[in-house]
């Protein structure tokens, strides 16, 4: 359980916390009563809006049929290969610039610590609006971008959402500006945790900028990135609000991914278990990196 | 290799003050990319929020609004069109949701946090990161077998399935976060309270709640943002008119023959103010927390 990066990460006061979580390990009767009843109230709510759910789900898209006909029909192929896509170029994309940003917020500036509360706006700023803001930017010539292209440099801009491509991409650069933020404010406190010394002496070693960001860094935040880039992916398959109001889908469907497609057949074709199914077949994806998130935390503690 | 860079002498000087001044202008850069990128579409949002005609946008080339006015925000305060007709009441919805999903996210996640954290009961990672399960399936994928079961528990088209969603899928990450901060915390002084004789609960209200108050207002902050953020179970869990939020209303425009987009900007300008202010006022302590984590380290 113990690194050396835990020590970093949390202080000296753990090494002495290990011999001790042996002692705690063994509780009495009615402390452990007491644990039990303190988590009562989540393995309530888990029981009952988790487990139950999955269950029910899994039930209705039991017919091996339904995922006959999906693998035949050209628009769910064509949905996990969007799928795949936003979720592997947002999440990679948006991580490693929120991880070099990070950095850039650390700087000691007085404008740079007036830049970070704009910066977080957008985390801050919901996302119905900010992404119907997004699908009216780029609704075409009347659209902000377009506008500008054409007042400043006198360019005809494109109709976004008529190319697939275009229109992907303006999906996964909308994801990006909402959750970026999010997860630079994580690795900005992950670096806070970083003894100053270990910069200091990386200093005097003559590493800095690159270097000192390779060999220094980005081994001691590691973990974290790691976890935190696996948790986005969990959440980003199953982002729906991005894609259903940034592209909307446009042009005829071709850039839904596999949370717009499942409500897609579910509420506007009003075939559920078709839906089910279509979101189910994520699962073979998801569980193993539930697992190796699961088994990250637990071999090595990480500082969020 | 430590001293070979510092004994390099004066020669090394000019070029060394022409990297600062490099590097500083590149952050300049970078900071003014930063800015237009973050405001670029809330500015989008003032403009068409600004514009004064109902109906179509004409703003082909128009980068500023030719004839800037609060028309529409006046309209969307006295709930003067139909579909902002029940604005307020539709305000007060989304209001509730937010705060019941963070009191509750922060109750329930500090309890289990605590007991996950603080009584290590020796069941192993399987136990501890079993909340970490419920990201095995995502929230938009549950929402279809959610809308069937919510008519089973008698909840369906009730604000509460909202919360009941949302608290679901904010728990896991405020317990994982809660027990992550909670290593900052020396156990002794559990110990030392359970040596007084204070019981469980007494540790966790004396002790726990108030040292883990930074990380609880990040977790709360997460919740509310998240239940401010969601839309898909709104959009199917509420089909009232008198239940449904702002953001199920906002949406709603999209669906209407006319185009009043000025006072759909404007509804979402609104609807936006309350979490950016909540966050605001939070983020004194989120930072308060990150920062205590740092000295410590």
């Amino acid at each position: 359980m113990s690194s050396t990066q835990q020590v970093l990460a949390a202080g000296p006061g753990v090494l002495n916390r290990r011999r001790r979580s042996s002692w705690h390990r063994h509780l009495h009767g009615s402390e452990f009563a007491w644990a039990i009843a303190f988590v009562v109230p989540y393995a309530a709510v888990f029981v009952a809006f988790v487990v139950y759910p999955i269950a029910y789900g899994l039930w209705m898209a039991r017919d091996p049929s339904l995922y006959r006909d999906l693998i035949a029909n050209p628009l769910y192929a064509q949905t996990v290969v969007n799928t795949v896509l936003y979720v592997g170029l947002g999440v990679n994309v948006k991580m490693f610039l929120a991880l070099l940003l990070s950095g850039f917020f650390m700087r000691r500036r007085w404008w740079i610590k007036a830049l970070l509360p704009v910066y977080i706006l957008p985390w801050a700023l919901p996302a119905i609006p900010a992404f119907v803001s997004f699908h009216w930017m780029l609704i075409g010539e009347e659209g902000l971008v377009d506008s500008v292209l054409s007042a400043l440099f006198g360019i005809h801009g494109p109709l976004w959402f008529n190319d697939r491509r275009l229109a992907l991409g303006s999906n996964i650069v909308a994801y990006i500006w909402k959750w970026m933020p999010f997860w630079t404010l994580t690795f900005l406190a992950g670096r806070m945790a970083i003894p100053q010394e270990i910069y200091e002496s990386a200093d005097v070693d003559g590493a800095s900028g690159c270097r000192r960001f390779a060999h220094v860094i980005f081994p001691l935040l590691g973990n974290l990135y790691l976890v935190c880039t696996l948790l986005s992916t969990l959440w980003t398959v199953g982002d729906f609000t991005t894609v259903y109001l940034v592209s909307e889908g446009a042009p005829s469907y071709s850039t839904n991914v596999l949370a717009t497609l499942g409500i897609h057949y579910a509420f506007e074709a009003a075939q559920p278990s078709l839906g089910v199914a279509a979101v189910m077949s994520a699962l073979p994806v998801l569980i193993p990196i539930v697992i190796i998130l699961m088994r990250t935390l637990r071999t090595r503690e990480v500082q969020l | 290799m430590s001293v070979a860079r510092t004994s390099g002498g004066p020669a090394l000087r000019p070029r060394y003050r022409l990297r600062r001044v490099l590097a500083e202008v590149a952050s300049v850069t970078l900071g003014l990319v930063l800015l237009i990128w973050s405001l670029t579409p809330v500015y989008n949002m003032l403009l068409i929020a600004l514009d004064r005609d109902e109906g179509d946008i004409e703003f082909e080339g128009i980068i500023w609004p030719p004839d800037p006015s609060l028309h529409s925000f006046y309209t969307v305060l006295t709930q003067g069109y139909w579909l902002v007709e029940d604005f307020w009441h539709q305000f007060g919805n989304s209001f509730f949701i937010g705060l019941m999903t963070m009191f509750l996210t922060v109750l329930i996640g500090s309890l289990a946090g605590f007991a996950f954290g603080r009584m290590r009961s020796g069941k192993g990672w399987l136990v501890v990161n079993a909340p970490l399960l419920t990201y095995a399936v995502p929230a938009s994928f549950l929402v279809i077998p959610f809308f069937r079961l919510m008519a089973s528990y008698g909840l369906s088209n009730t604000l509460w399935a909202i919360i009941a969603a949302n608290v679901t899928f904010a728990t896991p990450y405020a317990i994982l976060i809660l027990q992550q901060y909670g290593k900052l915390i020396p156990i002794e002084l559990d110990e030392a309270a359970q040596v007084d004789g204070a019981s469980p609960v007494q540790v966790y209200r004396r002790i726990y709640l108030p040292l883990m108050t930074p990380a609880l207002a990040a977790v709360g902050t997460y919740a509310l943002l998240l239940a401010w953020n969601e839309y898909l179970y709104q959009y199917v869990l509420l089909s009232s008119t008198r239940n449904m939020t702002v953001a199920v209303a906002i949406a709603q425009f999209f669906n209407s023959d006319e185009a009043p987009w000025n006072y759909m900007m404007a509804t979402a300008i609104i609807y936006s103010l309350p979490p950016i202010v909540i966050f605001y006022a939070l983020r004194r302590y989120m930072a308060a927390g990150l920062t205590r984590g740092a000295v410590k380290g």
